[in-house]
């Protein structure tokens, strides 16, 4: 069976030819992990002897790709809502579950919304005047909003009966290290804010969202970003690099997938958090479903949707784990050291990892990825025209 | 996720079976009924070549643009046919129709070397210059008895795909 595409292991002759195309390659390993080491590939057989009419016209292995994309792809499957199995299909599950309803709507989210509605009176009581106040006495000003970060969190997580299950040692205030988490919703942020008062680096939303991160999240010293600006990137980094320098700056929570997933899978990290120069505590964070779905699929819904969706489910039941800070290995790219720290949070949140950068969701793949291929297929054209 | 509230009944399930020659178990074609409404984010009742672009897997084949041509504005029923090629209940002849059918992109039933040298150049993009091209899709021609100036037809398609190494399937993943 002839196989035009070499998946997998290369020979050391082709290696020895690659050399000649060097430039291009270096570039694409630098940028990402080998994508074909995920994907899933055919039978990995050499073809070799004389090059023939057939090996040119068979072009279905190619073909076999692009069907096998159409019908199921593992980007695609990153960001779908995967709904429980519905369990109020009969006559005695229907009525109980009707009643569920009931409660949830007309008992439970008043209560919440009431309590949600104390949490920010009680919150904004306290924070504009020390805010305004206490202007000249910056570090007290810091602590005391701090614990109001702290405590308004708590109340959103409160509101929607949040039960969070911490494990492992809590973040620590010092210099010199970021946190990195897996995402799932803007809910993260809050889930893990409760504990410590992050300084966080986000897209600047609009609406509601984006008053409230223009105000209360500057406080604990948050950085912007636009998705869709190219240079913003430098800047960003340079903050980033000033932020960790600070001692008396919050710890930095760092979202490096840069887009919210399902919370089944893991897309690739971006390397901005890992090539920092500090260490990188890694924190899990696993929903369970069977209360509510916590994914925030950002094509669907809004933010304050996605909000009163929550308020008015049961609970939102999820671990979060505190593992061990990591560093950059001797001899490790910035790349592998994000994937490292990518593989200890899927392993430990039971999430699979897939090769995409999250950003796909918003652009076209890179030029490389085809270009790689071809450039595979041409090498086997060439070199089988040598053979006898 | 997508267009949940047109839903196949058994008619709409049996009429699809039978335009894809049955290559398709109903199963199945429930299953790529929901790929095609997850695709189809807009709901229009096709997949544009956006929606399509936007699974990167497909993005970065190098015949996608080919495959864009033949899978514009068809609709769900015809989808399906477009895939019944990749099922594995599908005979050797209908895949190597269907390869047949990806090279001759004006449908006139004959491929050409031109149309030949264009699917070598998808394949290969920039790492064999344009002469190298030709000059090796010549060579092969002639020794397979054919040469520059030679119509391929479907049957010339069957006589050199068509022993039964060629391997073309594609799982429809069901629930």
């Amino acid at each position: 069976m002839r196989k035009l595409f070499t998946w997998g292991r290369r020979s050391a002759i082709e290696r020895g030819e690659m050399s000649k195309l060097k430039s291009s390659s270096s570039e694409l390993d630098l940028d990402r992990p080998n994508i074909e080491d995920y994907l899933p590939s055919g039978s990995i057989q050499e073809p070799h002897g004389k090059l023939c009419l057939r090996d040119l016209l068979d072009i279905s292995p190619t073909l076999t790709e692009a069907a096998g994309a159409i019908v199921d792809d593992s980007f695609t499957r990153c960001f779908k809502s995967i709904p429980p199995e519905p369990w109020n299909w009969n006559i005695y599950l229907f009525p109980l579950w009707c009643m569920g309803v009931l409660v949830r709507y007309l008992v439970l989210f008043p209560l919440r919304v009431i309590v949600l509605t104390v949490g920010w009176i009680i919150f904004l009581s306290c924070y504009i005047p020390v805010h305004f106040l206490l202007k000249g006495h910056d570090k007290l000003r810091k602590k005391l909003e701090r614990c109001l970060v702290e405590l308004i969190c708590s109340f959103f997580v409160a509101s929607w009966t949040g039960v969070v299950k911490y494990h492992g040692p809590r973040p620590s205030i010092r210099p010199k290290q970021v946190f990195v988490a897996n995402h799932t919703s803007m809910i993260d942020f809050i889930i893990l804010e409760q504990m410590t008062a992050f300084a966080v680096i986000m897209q600047k939303h609009p609406g509601w969202v984006g008053l409230l991160q223009s105000t209360i999240l500057e406080s604990v010293g948050s950085i912007w970003f636009n998705r869709s600006e190219a240079k913003d990137r430098e800047i960003v980094a340079r903050r980033l690099r000033e932020h960790i320098e600070g001692a008396d700056n919050n710890p930095l929570l760092i979202f490096p997938e840069g887009t919210c997933v399902n919370n089944h899978y893991t897309v690739m990290f971006k390397k901005g958090a890992f090539e920092l120069g500090c260490t990188v505590c890694p924190v899990a964070i696993k929903y369970n479903k069977v209360f509510v779905d916590a994914f925030w699929n950002s094509r669907k819904q809004s933010f304050t949707m996605h909000l009163l969706q929550l308020m008015t489910s049961w609970a939102v039941v999820c671990d979060v784990w505190y593992l061990e800070p990591q560093n950059l290995k001797p001899g490790e790219t910035p790349i592998e050291f994000a994937e490292r720290v990518r593989d200890i949070i899927s392993v430990r949140a039971g999430l699979k990892k897939v090769p995409w950068d999250g950003y796909l969701k918003y652009s076209r793949p890179s030029p490389k990825h085809r270009e790689r291929k071809q450039q595979g297929f041409a090498e086997s054209v060439l070199r089988r025209l040598e053979e006898i | 996720m997508g267009n949940s509230s047109s839903m196949l009944t058994q008619y709409d399930i049996e009429e699809v079976q039978q335009h894809c020659n049955h290559t398709f178990s109903q199963q199945e074609i429930v299953a790529l009924y929901q790929r095609f409404c997850q695709l189809d984010r807009n709901g229009i009742g096709f997949i544009s070549s956006d929606e399509f672009l936007s699974v990167p897997e497909f993005a970065v084949n190098p015949l996608s643009q080919r495959l864009l041509r033949m899978l514009e504005g068809l609709n769900f029923k015809e989808f399906v046919a477009f895939l019944s090629a990749f099922s594995s209940r599908a005979s050797l002849q209908q895949k190597v129709e269907f390869i047949f059918k990806v090279y001759d992109t004006d449908g006139n039933g004959k491929v050409a070397f031109h149309d030949m040298l264009d699917i070598l150049r998808d394949l290969t993009g920039q790492f064999i210059s344009e002469q190298q091209r030709e000059q090796v899709l010549t060579r092969v021609l002639e020794e397979a008895g054919y040469n520059k100036d030679s119509f391929l037809v479907q049957s010339d398609f069957m006589k050199i795909l068509g022993n039964s190494g060629l391997r073309m399937e594609v799982e429809v993943p069901v629930d």
